[in-house]
């Protein structure tokens, strides 16, 4: 009898003392043009902290419809605050929504420049190839904002807009096709984030700059999900992008960082949790 | 009521109920949400229309370059038949995504008949001849595959009376051997057109999904899934009506004798 106890008393320790080695998993959902950097971020915070950080990558529209379907996760990062939007006004957050990092657009042409694409301009000329989004992904509505802008300017106007678009021939389903169109040289010039281009992709790739008049500053946002079973973890990968080590990781991928303001709901969060690490 | 036969009706009605209990729910989401003006958007009879024409012509096509392949393959041993066979599955194994990344690769401006193509001024990624392509390329493989079975399933001395007949190799063809397979060959027709229909990945890569351009059902309802999904619903449905229509005219086809 007494040795049953102890072994019963043995293998209870064994179980506990394995399932607190156990790292916490921790779900995030996060826009396709975040693939790269979050995978190092998602990587340096699992070593040190005892996690293990899964992400799901797509166009924001379609994580954001996940979400609300009822695909299980701790955070959403999104693309741009129309998405957030959607899953707060669905119900499914309750905070606010912080703004995380920030990104601008760039035309995007192959290496070789088939089609001679040497200004915006040429962007409208006939026959041109032009990969954008599908509708309602953040790419592609920063792209519709980026083509009224040179709507209402005098020296692109009505033809321009018109052309633009007859020459969309691929609206892909996420930001990362646009750039593998490009990059295989099948389209003339597709609109993506300056943070696309990267190491991977750079000798394929040649970029137009979109000059600021036109430009869109994107901003991403991030939402802490109700059904989040890892909030103080989630909380603490929240804290990690926030702070200098990850602010830096964006800027290392071609992003802008929000420093040195803090961003939005920022104080919302401090108000609730003034321990937490990133409020002092 | 036959006691030992409850399992198969136990079985039959598991797999049934699982193939049809979510189409009814679509429809029963459809009527219940009031999303009908969505069906109004020229994006939704755009897609419609284009699905139904693409379709078509990759059937058309399918049959034409697909039954003499199908024949060869059933009539004449020679080396690398196996293989031969094997192949033509192929396609349906592969990821619709890596079947149009494929197709991209070939026939795309950079891809291996680029230069050709270039030369003679042919642009066949991201228009509509892609979006047949990509079709054919996904959906050959059920009707040859079928073919293949229905014509070696024509008894040789069937064949052999026919050639003492005189009946040549054309007529022997036409004749006998096609109207002897017309069903199984239909059936195939009808796999191939449902898979043509469905086809998503291939043409969101080959052909671009471009609204009113090359933009297909299944690209339009994945895309209206992100916005609106009583949009999504709506089109669904419609999809399944059309579809619906459609197999039940083979359906009813494949009683007759003979088509020919």
């Amino acid at each position: 009898m007494r040795i049953q106890l102890a072994i019963l008393i043995i293998l209870f320790a064994f179980i506990t003392a394995i399932s607190h080695a156990q790292p916490t998993q921790l779900t995030v959902f996060a826009a396709a043009s975040l693939t790269d950097v979050l995978t190092e971020a998602g990587t340096l915070f699992d070593s040190q902290y005892n996690t293990q950080t899964t992400f799901s990558f797509g166009a924001s529209s379609t994580l954001a419809t996940q979400i609300r379907e009822g695909a299980q996760a701790d955070l959403f990062l999104s693309a741009n605050i129309t998405q957030a939007q959607n899953i707060i006004e669905a119900g499914l957050a309750d905070g606010d929504m912080l703004i995380f990092a920030k990104n601008r657009l760039v035309v995007i042409i192959p290496a070789d420049n088939p089609a001679d694409i040497q200004s915006l301009a040429d962007l409208a000329r006939d026959g041109v190839y032009i990969a954008l989004a599908m509708p309602d992904v953040p790419i592609r509505t920063y792209t519709d904002q980026m083509v009224e802008a040179m709507r209402a300017d005098s020296a692109y106007g009505e033809d321009f807009y018109a052309q633009f678009y007859a020459n969309v021939v691929i609206e892909g389903a996420n930001v990362r096709q646009v750039v593998t169109q490009v990059a295989l040289g099948e389209a003339d010039a597709g609109v993506v984030y300056a943070s696309d281009v990267t190491p991977d992709v750079a000798d394929d790739l040649a970029i137009l700059d979109v000059p600021d008049e036109f430009n869109v500053i994107a901003e991403y946002p991030l939402v802490l999900l109700n059904e989040s079973v890892n909030g103080d973890v989630a909380r603490e990968f929240i804290a990690f992008l926030l702070s200098d080590a990850g602010q830096d990781l964006f800027v290392k991928w071609g992003f802008s960082s929000i420093r040195p303001a803090k961003s939005w709901g920022w104080a919302v969060i401090c108000e609730g949790n003034p321990e937490w690490s990133g409020c002092e | 009521m036959k006691l030992h036969r409850l399992p198969l009706y136990l079985f039959s009605i598991i797999a049934i109920g699982f193939l049809t209990l979510p189409l009814l729910a679509l429809i029963l989401r459809a009527v219940s949400d009031s999303a009908w003006e969505a069906m109004s958007t020229p994006a939704v009879g755009d897609a419609l229309w284009l699905s139904a024409w693409t379709s078509l012509i990759t059937l058309i096509i399918t049959f034409v370059f697909g039954t003499p392949l199908a024949y060869t393959l059933a009539r004449y041993k020679f080396l690398g038949r196996r293989l031969i066979l094997v192949l033509t599955a192929l396609p349906i194994v592969l990821p619709p995504a890596v079947a149009g990344l494929a197709l991209l690769l070939t026939f795309g401006r950079n891809g291996l008949f680029g230069d050709m193509l270039r030369s003679a001024n042919i642009r066949i990624a991201f228009t509509v001849s892609a979006v047949v392509m990509a079709q054919v390329f996904v959906s050959a493989p059920f009707y040859i595959r079928s073919a293949v079975t229905g014509f070696m399933a024509i008894p040789q001395d069937v064949q052999e009376a026919a050639r003492v007949d005189g009946a040549g190799g054309w007529a022997l063809f036409w004749r006998v051997v096609m109207p002897l397979s017309s069903r199984t060959l239909l059936a195939g027709m009808v796999l191939a057109w449902a898979r043509a229909v469905g086809e998503f990945g291939a043409t969101i890569f080959f052909a671009g999904g471009a609204q009113g351009r090359t933009q297909t059902m299944p690209l339009l309802i994945y895309q209206l899934f992100e916005s609106d999904l009583d949009a999504t619903i709506v089109t669904g449905v419609l999809l399944v009506i059309v579809a619906l229509c459609a197999l039940l005219v083979a359906q009813f086809l494949s009683r007759e004798k003979a088509i020919w």
